[in-house]
């Protein structure tokens, strides 16, 4: 019968709040460890000096080239034993720095979108490098990466049910455990996704308010 | 108040600036005319530093442009650059365009900023548009924003790049009228224009340059009732007979 059936999920509601918990915890932490690393890097990677260009190159050529499971399992059994991070914080790292990688080109490409006329007039006026920077190219190009950096974000909540192979008790492990025990496929997945995309939509709903907010120019 | 010495430039193999010496006195007005590519931007613009020369010098109120031990930021400061597509920042009011650069390197009190940016849009004649974003402005509106913009640093000396280039016609009267009135003033100024008429009314020499090099300065009277040179005289023929 039907509530035979759906009953696994508001009997384990609790278990399945704590592990939505941990997906949560765990993106944010990956989120804020990737957003000034991505910045940072996509800074070097537009910045004149060659080696500074050069290794945010090799940065991001590196780890977009590597799958982000594999990244994982080499976080979590090579560098994350070595350092003793526990599973949690090696899915925190890997994904941070993988994250990190698609925003440093989201960056790249936003300051490179602003006009060379702007770094021009802002040098004109007596501006250092860097205060025309943060004050002329930086919140141009902040607008106009607000989409893409909303479809990271969201990419990187949905890439965090990858952290369940190194044993993080995320969203998607509480899933497994529960389909294992009750052998209610469908119901425990079909639940999941909603409460995956119900994340993902507050989140890019979050988005566009702030696009909008800033759409007042240009 | 400026003077350009042997100045030389090249991309690759094109010499795109040509032993260049010119000297601009205080409080005069120099027109830079010519044919296009013939490297009065690129000369303009390395008077304030945007673009590099490969020898000779730049000295602008007893600085060296160009020399590494110079901090060009503080002599930016002194002069003022409006630029042919006028570069505002879209992201701020006309207000805070003309504010920002006060504030940031002048570290002038936020309150006075403001104050002195509504000053001189109103003499502009954009008292009303102080809280406009660039793209609510006309092409005319947004380059005398631009001028504001330029004058709120307290130059000693104005570069305008084709300050009217990119302008609908009926608006042309208005920045031209802008800049006139700066003459007026005494301000130290070099202008890169195709405005024949406005080069012979406020300017008090005529730079012609063909090909990177200074073909003939003039004052106005002399260079359009009688040129010296045929290259002079046949641009003008070009743009004066059409």
């Amino acid at each position: 019968m039907g509530s035979s059936g759906w009953s696994v999920i508001t009997d384990n509601w609790g278990l399945l709040m704590k592990g939505l918990l941990t997906t949560l915890e765990l993106s944010a932490f990956a989120l804020l460890l990737s957003i000034p690393v991505g910045i940072l890097i996509g800074l070097c990677r537009v910045s004149k000096n060659r080696i500074l260009s050069s290794a945010a190159v090799s940065y991001v050529e590196f780890i977009r080239g590597v799958p982000l499971l594999v990244l994982l399992m080499w976080m979590y059994f090579v560098l994350g034993r070595f350092l003793k991070l526990g599973p949690f914080w090696s899915g925190v790292v890997a994904l941070g720095i993988f994250s990190a990688a698609f925003i440093a080109e989201i960056v790249r490409a936003g300051i490179q979108a602003v006009p060379r006329g702007q770094m021009e007039a802002a040098r004109s006026s007596g501006m250092t490098h860097i205060q025309a920077m943060r004050f002329i190219i930086l919140p141009q190009a902040f607008r106009k990466v607000l989409p893409p950096m909303a479809s990271q974000f969201i990419t990187l909540i949905k890439d965090s049910s990858l952290v369940s192979v190194i044993s993080v008790i995320d969203l998607t492990q509480v899933a497994k455990n529960l389909v294992a025990t009750s052998f209610k496929a469908l119901e425990v997945w079909t639940s999941i996704a909603i409460i995956y995309f119900c994340i993902t939509f507050l989140l890019s709903q979050l988005i566009n308010l702030l696009e909008r907010r800033y759409r007042v120019t240009e | 108040m400026i003077q350009i010495k042997q100045v030389n430039k090249s991309y690759g193999s094109m010499h795109v600036l040509q032993n260049i010496n010119l000297e601009v006195p205080e409080s005069h007005v120099y027109a830079l005319i010519g044919p296009s590519g013939a490297g009065k931007s690129t000369l303009i613009r390395s008077i304030n530093g945007l673009e590099t020369i490969h020898s000779g010098e730049i000295i602008v109120d007893g600085i060296s442009v160009h020399e590494k031990s110079t901090d060009i930021n503080k002599l930016r400061t002194e002069i003022g650059f409006v630029f042919q597509s006028f570069n505002l920042y879209p992201h701020l009011t006309a207000m805070e365009n003309v504010a920002i650069a006060p504030i940031q390197v002048k570290k002038t009190p936020k309150k006075q900023a403001v104050e002195k940016a509504k000053d001189l849009l109103t003499s502009l004649g954009l008292g009303e548009k102080c809280h406009s974003y660039p793209s609510q402005l006309s092409g005319g509106q947004q380059q005398r924003v631009a001028i504001a913009r330029a004058l709120a640093m307290d130059p000693a000396v104005m570069l305008f790049d084709e300050p009217t280039s990119a302008l609908d016609p009926e608006m042309i009267k208005e920045v031209l009228d802008a800049i006139r009135k700066l003459a007026s003033s005494g301000m130290t100024m070099v202008v890169v224009t195709h405005e024949m008429g406005f080069a012979r009314e406020i300017c008090d020499q005529i730079v012609f340059m063909a090909e990177g090099k200074i073909v003939e300065i003039a004052s106005p009277e002399q260079f359009f009732t009688n040129p010296k040179t045929e290259r002079a005289k046949d641009f003008l023929s070009k743009v004066l007979n059409h």
